[in-house]
């Protein structure tokens, strides 16, 4: 059963998300969802890695000879990784020097070569770019959902401003800045949509 | 042999490519990414250290050849005249390299200020030559061609307590500063005649 172009766009918004479905780019999904700007970030960085690599594999999956296609992911998801990583640097240094080691290893990520090696190998460029740009999004919103959800209760900011809505009284909830809070919070969000996707 | 032939071109050619689309964007960002560092991890220690100037050090600035190395020059203007120069030198602290900018008055070669900007001591401890602003503030005023020392080596220089490898590390990096400002002291002058602000 083919889909169309439309559905390949949608499913990584929804039915195969890639932290919360796929169960893919986890690390990233703790390290990176302590504050937003750091969440939002990575996001926007794998987006652009994926859907740069997922439109040139697919471009080259007659030219890659199968039995060097995964050294030749490996050579296009990493260019495009430094691309980026010098990008951030010349332009967005503080977010950098937060992001630190993270940005590096998007290559060993494995939404990229995942996506490359599942989908891009197989299908044309219009589909990858569809796969490319649904996952990243998906995964750009996850991130941002997870890290405002870390952020607003676990340290009672946003995009590092103070927040009030909360009231005066409100203490910061710590736990959920730390390395377990962030498992735990992934485990409710699965379970959010497990819940919500039965229906 | 033709399908590894093919193979080992097929893989060459994505390195060799990859290799030159990266350098290509190398090349174009790095006076950004040159001017974000200086913002970021030098900018700080170099605007306390020349606190008082009326121009931006981290604009006015310029290179020179030191051996093979190059170093940077940061020109502060203080009442109109362009004569503070700042630039970095390193020394040895007690987890790595402690790097330090001093600036130096050219007219009276005195050290104007002392800053740490990176090092990779102890937090807490040795960290503290970083954020004490007494124990740089002892080098304000001195000469520059000095051979500085702490106290337990004989020097007149006050160490933090607790932090003597560290203070001595600054200690030493300020020295090698004075050796590379008299190796390129004629140079220097040289280039912030051309400064006119």
């Amino acid at each position: 059963m083919a889909k169309s172009v439309l559905q390949e766009f949608t499913k990584g918004l929804w039915t195969e998300v890639p932290p919360y479905r796929l169960v893919l780019g986890l690390c990233p999904t703790l390290a990176m969802t302590k504050q937003v700007d750091m969440g939002f970030g990575m996001g926007i960085a794998v987006t652009f890695v994926l859907v740069c690599s997922n439109v040139l594999i697919s471009l080259l999956r007659k030219v890659i000879p199968r039995n060097v296609r995964i050294a030749c992911f490996i050579v296009v998801v990493a260019t495009f990784v430094i691309v980026v990583e010098l990008l951030m640097q010349a332009y967005t240094y503080e977010l950098f020097l937060k992001m630190g080691i993270f940005i590096p290893l998007i290559v060993v990520n494995c939404i990229p070569l995942g996506r490359a090696e599942a989908f891009c190998y197989k299908n044309g460029v219009l589909r990858s770019f569809a796969d490319g740009m649904g996952m990243g999004l998906g995964y750009t919103i996850s991130l941002t959902v997870l890290a405002i959800l870390r952020e607003v209760f676990g340290n009672g900011t946003f995009f590092n401003q103070p927040i009030s809505f909360l009231g005066p009284n409100f203490q910061p909830y710590a736990f959920m800045i730390t390395a377990p809070g962030a498992f735990v919070f992934l485990g409710l969000m699965l379970c959010i949509m497990n819940m919500l996707g039965k229906k | 042999m033709r399908e590894m032939l093919r193979l080992f071109v097929v893989v060459t050619l994505f390195g060799a490519v990859s290799g030159g689309l990266l350098a290509g964007v190398r090349a174009g960002t790095q006076e950004r990414i040159e001017y974000q560092q200086i913002k970021f991890v030098k900018g700080p220690a170099i605007l306390q250290i020349m606190k008082g100037c009326t121009n931006d050090p981290l604009t006015t600035r310029f290179k020179l050849k030191d051996g093979k190395e190059e170093r940077s020059f940061f020109v502060g203007v203080f009442d109109g005249k362009p004569n503070i120069v700042a630039f970095e030198a390193t020394g040895k602290g007690y987890g790595g390299n402690l790097d330090i900018m001093v600036a130096v008055n050219v007219d009276k070669d005195e050290i104007v200020g002392v800053g740490v900007t990176t090092h990779r001591e102890t937090p807490g401890q040795g960290s503290r030559v970083q954020s004490d602003p007494k124990f740089t503030s002892q080098f304000k005023g001195q000469s520059i061609k000095e051979p500085f020392k702490v106290k337990t080596e004989g020097g007149k220089i006050d160490a933090v307590s607790g932090a003597t490898v560290s203070s001595r590390g600054v200690t030493g990096a300020v020295v090698s500063s004075g050796e590379i400002y008299g190796r390129l002291k004629s140079e220097i002058l040289e280039k912030m005649k051309s400064i006119k602000s």
